[in-house]
């Protein structure tokens, strides 16, 4: 009887020769080829857009170095140029985002991965999806015409009044075009990525830690803060730095009701401006060719948020199996 | 038993109160009811959204909209009148073309990275970095991109240049979904091939791709669909046209986005109205798209799974 054993071993070289007979076949070759160099192209890009844009910026590095970060001064006509109103702006708005977003976004996903019934589930979720399929341009409009009248007649009196003492809830001004009103649109953005990747996360969590909890006596909210956000945490940090992405890179709806401004203000409610969207506003008719470097700078700036924000989200997802398909 | 009662008895447990919760309990309970509500209220503010963006669009939109407006071109100076003609279907041009380039691509690099590459291969690490990366790059920076790629070469903007653009934007989406879909595939169905020496390739085009066609329609659609309402890279790449319909790719090429986003600033009636209905128009196609493609994903995944 051990005499006819084959030995794991020889039998684990056998089965690999066997695979490596199939592999060889010219077919295989040529699809395998196409891959490889499908790969290579996209490989090739990746590449590329950072060498354009680099080369591009190189003569506005040149001759503003860092300290373009620090002027806030962008005039085209004087040829200076500096980023600190933009950076402002960007960070102002995806705080905002952010801060509304990702309660809002980790509330919706615990309903729909604990809460809902299946049927409403099915309805609701490809729903907060389908918030993401709305077009920025059109929710720029939208902010322009309904949003920006609302929050200018209605939220900023309201936050002044009762928040006024703190001076980022300044005064309001006439038109609702402002910081606030940017992040509130960057929030519609957002929140549907955020929502459907922790509601993944949340899917995830074994119902034997969830109904362990429950046989102990805890309730909902019990299972909700001791089992479920806590084994999902960094998780949840993954999918809201994947949203703070987007939320940085947006350029069109945040033109539309930022306002374009040229100034820092610490108010809220008055205009700014962000890298995304002085890019979008200043590339159809740069009056220089120093004005089109540095917009190529501050395209590299973003380039730079964006390749980082999402190193981290994918070191930070790395350790769980959830895989986003169909955001 | 009689024991425990009797000590109960005497702590002053009272066997006819009625069973409701009260004390440390109850505060428990009405905090996650609390909890509870948020979430629910949570979602519908979120659905609420959208039902609001949407109903302020049709009902802008719709005073426009008429047969006219599709099938006559813009007014060659402003002002009243006329539709997007020339816009849909530049539209519809640009992101075709956007599609041809980045859907086998994208269904390739996912073939690579299911069926070929191991899971430490290197190749395959650095696709699916390289793959993570273009879909960390902002769609303004991806115009920046083509605008040094092509553009300036040409000196002029193009469709062409928007179709790159969007094909860019496109590419990751369309290999991710295609990644799960194709990982979706039961395993059985490769080592059946195997067993009955099929070839890899031929394995791959008769059994897994067919089995996954669904699934890779339904993202391919997804992500065109998200392409095809991109304005950023477009405003950079290919924002220069004209009111007339063209055919020609490398030239500048009316686009709905684009438009909307010009007449939205225009602040006259005539425009604001026109932009409206493009909004209409492009909301309504991205829409449907959502919704067919998530029909299709439903029945393809009860297909592949059983």
């Amino acid at each position: 009887m051990p005499a006819r054993q084959i030995s794991p071993r020889r039998r684990l070289r056998d089965v690999i020769s066997a695979r490596r007979a199939v592999e060889r076949s010219r077919g295989d070759a040529i699809l395998h080829g196409l891959c490889v160099l499908a790969g290579l192209i996209a490989g090739f890009v990746v590449v590329e857009i950072a060498y354009q844009v680099i080369s591009g910026a190189a003569p506005a590095i040149s001759t503003f170095g860092l300290g373009f970060l620090g002027h806030t001064n962008w005039a085209p006509n004087l040829n200076h140029f500096g980023a600190a109103v933009m950076l402002y702006g960007t960070a102002v708005t995806s705080a905002i985002a952010m801060l509304i977003a990702v309660p809002v976004s980790v509330a919706i996903a615990l309903y729909l991965s604990m809460l809902a019934p299946a049927t409403v589930r099915a309805i609701v979720g490809p729903l907060v999806e389908m918030l993401a399929a709305i077009p920025s341009v059109i929710l720029g409009f939208w902010g322009v015409i309904f949003l920006a009248p609302f929050v200018q007649k209605h939220l900023e009196p309201w936050l002044h009044s009762k928040l006024g003492f703190i001076p980022i809830f300044g005064p309001g001004q006439t038109t609702g075009l402002s910081l606030f009103t940017a992040g509130l649109i960057l929030t519609v953005m957002v929140v549907p990525i955020i929502a459907s990747l922790s509601r993944d996360l949340f899917l995830t969590v074994p119902s034997e830690l969830k109904e362990g909890a429950e046989a102990l006596g805890a309730t909902q909210w019990e299972v909700i803060r001791g089992v479920v956000l806590p084994s999902t945490m960094s998780g949840v940090a993954a999918a809201t730095t994947l949203g703070l992405g987007r939320a940085l890179g947006e350029s069109i709806a945040v033109l539309s009701v930022i306002g374009t401004g040229s100034a820092i203000h610490s108010s809220l409610f008055l205009t700014g401006n962000t890298l995304a969207a002085r890019i979008a506003q200043d590339i159809q008719y740069p009056v220089s060719k120093l004005q089109v470097h540095s917009i190529f700078y501050l395209a590299l700036i973003l380039l730079v948020f964006g390749v980082v924000t999402n190193l981290i989200a994918r070191a930070v997802a790395r350790r769980y199996d959830v895989h986003r398909a169909f955001v | 038993m009689t024991s425990t009662a009797h000590s109960s008895d005497r702590l002053g447990y009272d066997p006819t109160a009625p069973l409701t919760p009260s004390g440390n309990l109850r505060r428990r309970l009405v905090v996650s009811r609390i909890a509870q509500g948020g979430a629910i209220l949570a979602a519908i503010l979120a659905v609420a959204a959208l039902a609001v963006v949407t109903y302020d669009v049709i009902q802008q939109g719709a005073s426009a909209l008429s047969l006219g407006f599709l099938i006559h071109d813009p007014p060659q100076f402003g002002g009243a009148g006329g539709g997007i003609r020339s816009d849909i279907l530049g539209t519809a041009m640009i992101v075709v073309l956007g599609a041809l380039m980045a859907t086998p691509i994208g269904i390739l690099i996912a073939i690579y990275l299911t069926e070929f590459a191991s899971p430490r291969s290197r190749l395959g690490n650095a696709l699916r970095l390289g793959l993570d990366l273009m879909q960390g790059v902002p769609s303004i920076v991806v115009g920046i991109f083509v605008l040094g790629l092509i553009v300036d070469v040409q000196h002029k903007d193009s469709g062409f240049a928007g179709s790159v653009a969007l094909a860019i934007i496109m590419l990751p989406l369309i290999a991710r979904s295609t990644q799960e879909v194709l990982r979706l595939v039961p395993t059985a169905l490769r080592d059946a091939s195997d067993a009955l020496g099929v070839e890899r390739w031929r394995a791959i085009l008769t059994v897994i791709l067919p089995t996954a066609v669904g699934g890779i329609l339904t993202g391919s659609i997804l992500a065109i669909a998200r392409a095809a309402g991109e304005t950023a890279p477009l405003l950079v790449a290919d924002s220069t046209f004209g009111p007339h319909l063209t055919f020609n790719w490398f030239g500048p090429m009316p686009n709905i986005p684009v438009s909307i986003l010009t007449a939205s600033e225009a602040l006259n009636p005539a425009a604001y109205a026109r932009a409206w209905g493009a909004a209409l128009v492009l909301l309504a196609g991205i829409l449907l798209a959502n919704v067919g493609a998530r029909l299709l994903l439903a029945r393809s995944r009860r297909r592949i799974t059983g």
